[in-house]
């Protein structure tokens, strides 16, 4: 089992390839649904303007994103009456819903990993060739047994996007998964896909 | 009518954090049939592993802790008001104390409620009379990721070649599974439901999700559907979390309802491995869970 250390340089990303079991340690970020489009209108294509804190945000987040991971994840957090907040369930959600943002994402950031389950397709297979980067797969629903790896939640920001939507800002240590988009272009999910394809359409015939 | 909040509350515990043991049974067989060393076997291992960690400390086996849909069974006479809100104060307690992540979200401002109370249609409650004397409920926990990739299709269906008969709901459960890939957390397990409106169809299929894994269809002809597409899906190889493998259906179950001349519905719900659901049951002032 290959460890990875946050941040991940250009050279481990491309000694990484699909099928590889790594556990990875340091400081991420969780990210979803809202914070990617919030991402990409404010500060990608820039159609939106920043508002509030978003510009603070912003400049804090990017160097922990910079060579760094963003997690799919809506956590169930303990603490959040006294701010002394813990993660109890912490898996990964639907990767493919952040498709039409993610690639973008990570080349604007040089974000080395997108872990979530499910996996991506086209756009972020080719971003993930050029900056370069992996998509990591976590065990969609253990989410007991992933929040063991969350080892101190740093804080939050946005939590007025509500809990499962913030950026919660983690330690995680020896974080389970498994590389099943590489930055040579190789896919498991394409690969799994046209296989079944095949069989339904023998079955279907 | 007696406060049974508490007893609600409880019933959202066990059914968020302790997986009932026909669903962790269909793991366990698929994990020892799943070769050694292969993805589908870790992937396989992990979920039986975290679904014993939850149950030990009694926390969330998944972090999307679903849309809570309760069917409430009740004998004559009972005050549905009351249930009701005693219901909504378990499920917003269970939010605090972190069985349920806040998962209800206004869609039109954005704003998440914060405990799980949302409108008249958050959480999910069902009512209907029954003759015994007792209180039944069935609580479903279902989460979004398997929710997103059900599906409802008109026959016929050009595309798949699909007819008005079992042929054609035969195509459709499986390209639905096709679809799904490992989005909604394979293994999965189907409701189908074949017929009614849209509205009635969709809802019938979650129904029949509450009938146990190792169960059979009463009618042979649904039966025999529900073992072949089991069959058919696991050829599919799409396997546990799209990994590859051949558990890619744990159950499928399939209800039949009327339909107009005109329309001949298929609905498929998803439901992920993580199928959390429990039964409460009140009688003579005792209640009880299974």
């Amino acid at each position: 089992m290959r460890k990875l250390s946050i941040p991940i340089s250009d050279d481990q990303i491309r000694e990484l390839n699909m099928g590889d079991p790594v556990l990875l340690s340091g400081v991420m970020l969780t990210g979803r649904d809202t914070v990617h489009k919030w991402m990409i209108e404010t500060f990608i294509e820039e159609s939106r303007q920043p508002v509030d804190d978003d510009k603070k945000v912003y400049e804090a987040i990017r160097p922990i994103l910079d060579g760094g991971a963003i997690y799919h994840c809506g956590p169930v957090v303990a603490g959040l009456d006294t701010g002394d907040y813990r993660f109890v369930a912490a898996g990964p959600t639907t990767s493919i819903r952040e498709e039409p943002y993610q690639g973008d994402v990570m080349r604007h950031f040089n974000l080395k990993a997108v872990i979530g389950k499910g996996g991506m397709a086209d756009k972020t297979l080719a971003a993930c060739q050029e900056v370069p980067a992996v998509y990591l797969h976590a065990i969609g629903g253990a989410a007991s047994l992933i929040a063991q790896s969350v080892r101190k939640v740093r804080g939050v920001r946005k939590l007025d996007f509500g809990v499962p939507e913030a950026m919660w800002e983690i330690e995680v240590v020896d974080f389970p998964a498994v590389v099943t988009m590489d930055s040579h272009g190789k896919s498991l999910h394409a690969e799994i896909e046209a296989q079944s394809r095949a069989v339904l359409e023998s079955l279907l015939a | 009518m007696q406060d049974m909040t508490d007893a609600f509350l409880e019933l959202v515990r066990m059914t968020s954090t302790d997986l009932p043991p026909d669903v962790e049974d269909a793991l366990k067989l698929a994990r020892d049939r799943a070769q050694p060393g292969s993805a589908a076997r870790g992937a396989l291992d992990s979920i039986l592993e975290n679904v014993s960690l939850a149950r030990q400390n009694s926390t969330p086996i998944c972090q999307d802790t679903g849309t809570p849909l309760f069917y409430v069974h009740h004998p004559q006479g009972w005050s549905t008001r009351q249930l009701r809100e005693q219901i909504r104060a378990a499920v917003a307690k269970a939010t605090t104390l972190a069985f349920l992540r806040p998962n209800a979200v206004d869609t039109i401002s954005g704003k998440n409620s914060g405990n799980n109370l949302g409108g008249e249609h958050y959480p999910s409650i069902h009512f209907s009379e029954h003759q015994m004397d007792g209180l039944v409920v069935d609580l479903m926990l279902k989460g979004g990721g398997c929710e997103n990739v059900g599906a409802q299709y008109s026959l016929p269906h050009a595309g798949l070649g699909a007819g008005r008969d079992l042929k054609g709901v035969r195509a459709a459960a499986l390209d639905t599974v096709f679809r799904a890939q490992g989005k909604g957390c394979a293994p999965g397990i189907l409701g189908v439901a074949i017929g009614g409106d849209r509205g009635s169809s969709y809802a019938a299929s979650k129904e029949a999700l509450l009938r146990k894994l190792d169960d059979s269809n009463p009618d042979p002809t649904l039966d025999d559907l529900e073992n072949t597409l089991v069959e058919e899906a696991n050829q599919l190889n799409i396997g546990p979390m799209g990994f590859g493998g051949e558990a890619t259906v744990l159950g499928v179950k399939i209800k039949g309802l009327h339909r107009l001349p005109a329309s001949y519905f298929v609905s498929v719900s998803y439901m992920c491995w993580a199928y959390r659901r429990r039964r409460m049951i009140v009688d003579d002032g005792r209640t009880r869970y299974e």
